[in-house]
């Protein structure tokens, strides 16, 4: 194990996300009933507290670990980190900040990896990094991704959290919905596969461009999902909201979204739904058009 | 005028008496025909859109409808637009192409409307799906910011061949208010938020985000005549261009090079 790993380690167990195998002892504390769980039990959970059924966010590293084939991840992009286009306060400092503490550059990691042995390219959000706002890096790494795609024929995976767009770079993070929206269109041009699986939170101009876009849409179970945030909402029409508003359940009765699958079948599920559209038996149905 | 800062744009824009779409439809298109409804549940009034002809030739008009007195405004749900209201743009956006129509865009919004109703009805969906459609839309599409560019709402209808900007006109991620209240936990810093978000006209044109900014004159009959002669110009510089696959091809390039990040070299950061 060399430093960056032991300090990339050190790191995740600070952060309550990834426990080391040996780490029996330590105990973390449940946000949602404040339940003392073993962080090791936790994490073979994962993340899901046993008592109350509450869902930890996870680290992108994690998520990639629990969904894709042992080893087969290969990181793309890794290399693109935040400026600061617009010289917004404070800025330049807070992305600084958080790369050291969180151990990426920006909110999503992108790379190819195999599902169930399907080959496919795989973005994952995360709510460590500035909510895993959408500034310039978000975009492009996730613009990327779907030409890469698109030129492999391959399927695409979005696993979506934000907080939306990310304000500190102004207009920058605007358009990168539509440039992400793009891309994501000719992949789908191309007749290839992508489904977005929507986690806490999924919010704002993340959900209004290609958090919505996927051929098809799962969520984790318990997950706010929605465009414009719950206290806005109340502010306009002057009523407290239900619990369920904007929720996963919410989106699923509403029509959109396909699937609420649990964490501890995500993997399954994707597995499943990849071999249908890539796998060996998934044969194309050949019409001939006559005349 | 450039030297006015972004807070007195911002007053000067939420001005009643500046011309509204109302306005440029009644001057610059004839025989226009307001088209109602998205097909699936209702018409949004925030959403005003038809065809008529500019300039002799035939177009799809779709833009945000606010009004001036508060019985207008309120009608029009002061031009902040529900699911439907993007989906009966979207409806006629796909006709326009159909007929091998143009289409003008009139952006004027502080932002799509935050109501239950909306989220129910998949207000994240309806904007993500212009974004998705407008990119492909096989024919040309110039939009223009008149007044307020708030946020997914503006951007719903500012997926275009040519994006301009009235002089004055601001375009913005998040309004300045929600923003100062956000970072800075203090709405009165709306002002100092307006400056740092660089969202004026100007500001858009120098990051190579809009094509053009209009200049407004002294009086609306002249800004109305100098958004008539802009859209023409653009939309006449447009249709020499004949090969569709080269006009999406330059739609997608014009957004796909939006972004300012670093290059750093990959050991300082880690894979899984
Ligand atoms: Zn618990």
């Amino acid at each position: 194990m060399g430093l960056i790993d032991l300090f990339q380690k050190t790191r995740e167990t600070s952060m309550e996300m990834k426990p080391q195998e040996d780490d029996t002892v330590k105990v973390v504390k449940c946000k949602g009933c404040g339940a003392e769980l073993k962080a090791y039990v936790y994490g073979k959970n994962l993340y899901v507290c046993p008592h109350c059924g509450r869902y930890g966010r996870l680290l992108a590293r994690t998520r990639i670990r629990q969904i894709a084939d042992k080893d087969s991840f290969e990181e793309l992009y890794a290399n693109l980190a935040p400026a600061d286009p617009i010289n917004f306060p404070g800025y330049a400092e807070k992305t600084a900040e958080l790369a050291e503490k969180v151990g990426m550059s920006d909110a999503v990691k992108t790379g190819v990896c195999r599902i169930g042995g399907v080959e496919t390219c795989i973005g994952v959000m995360d709510s460590h990094f500035m909510m895993a706002s959408m500034g310039s890096v978000v975009g492009e790494k996730l613009t990327r991704l779907f030409e890469y795609a698109t030129e492999k024929s391959l399927p695409v995976v979005i696993f979506t959290c934000s907080g939306g767009a990310r304000m500190q770079e102004g207009m920058f993070s605007l358009l990168q919905m539509a440039k992400v929206s793009a891309a994501a269109r000719r992949h789908s041009d191309a007749g290839l596969l992508y489904i977005t699986v929507l986690t806490d939170p999924t919010t704002g101009g993340v959900t209004a461009s290609f958090a919505m876009l996927g051929d098809i849409i799962l969520a984790e179970p318990r997950t706010t999902i929605g465009f414009a945030g719950r206290r806005v909402i109340e502010g306009t029409i002057g009523q407290t909201l239900p619990d369920d508003f904007q929720s996963s359940e919410f989106l699923l009765s509403h029509g959109f979204c396909d699937k609420i699958v649990p964490r501890n079948q995500l993997r399954e599920t994707l597995e499943t739904i990849l071999k249908l559209h890539c796998g060996p038996k998934a044969k194309k149905w050949q019409v001939r058009r006559h005349g | 005028m450039a030297n006015r800062t972004a807070s007195e744009k911002m007053r000067i824009i939420h001005d009643t008496k500046r011309p509204m779409l109302s306005d440029y439809i009644e001057e610059l298109f004839d025989d226009f025909v307001e088209l109602h409804g998205d097909r699936y549940f209702a018409d949004d009034h925030a959403i005003m859109a038809g065809i008529g002809y500019f300039n002799g030739t035939p177009v799809t008009v779709i833009g945000h409808r606010k009004g001036r007195t508060i019985e207008q405004n309120m009608d029009a749900n002061f031009g902040m637009a529900n699911p439907e209201g993007y989906r009966k743009a979207l409806r006629l956006a796909h006709q326009a192409e159909k007929f091998h129509r143009p289409v003008i865009n009139f952006v004027d919004t502080s932002g799509a409307y935050p109501g239950a109703g909306a989220e129910e009805r998949g207000q994240g969906e309806a904007i993500a799906r212009c974004l998705y459609e407008f990119i492909e839309l096989k024919t040309p599409v110039v939009s223009i910011v008149t007044g307020e560019g708030g946020s997914g709402g503006a951007l719903a209808l500012a997926v275009a061949d040519r994006v301009l900007m009235l002089e004055n006109a601001i375009y913005s991620v998040v309004s300045p208010r929600a923003c100062a209240s956000i970072l800075w936990k203090d709405p009165k810093r709306e002002g100092e938020a307006a400056e740092a978000l660089r969202l004026t006209a100007q500001d858009l044109y120098e990051f190579g985000m809009i094509e053009g900014i209009v200049p407004e004159g002294q009086t609306n009959a002249q800004l109305i005549r100098n958004v008539g002669r802009a859209l023409r110009d653009q939309l006449a510089e447009l249709s020499a261009e004949q090969d569709i696959d080269i006009l999406l091809q330059k739609r997608y390039e014009k957004f796909r090079k939006i972004g300012v990040f670093r290059q750093i070299n990959q050991e300082e950061n880690e894979g899984v």
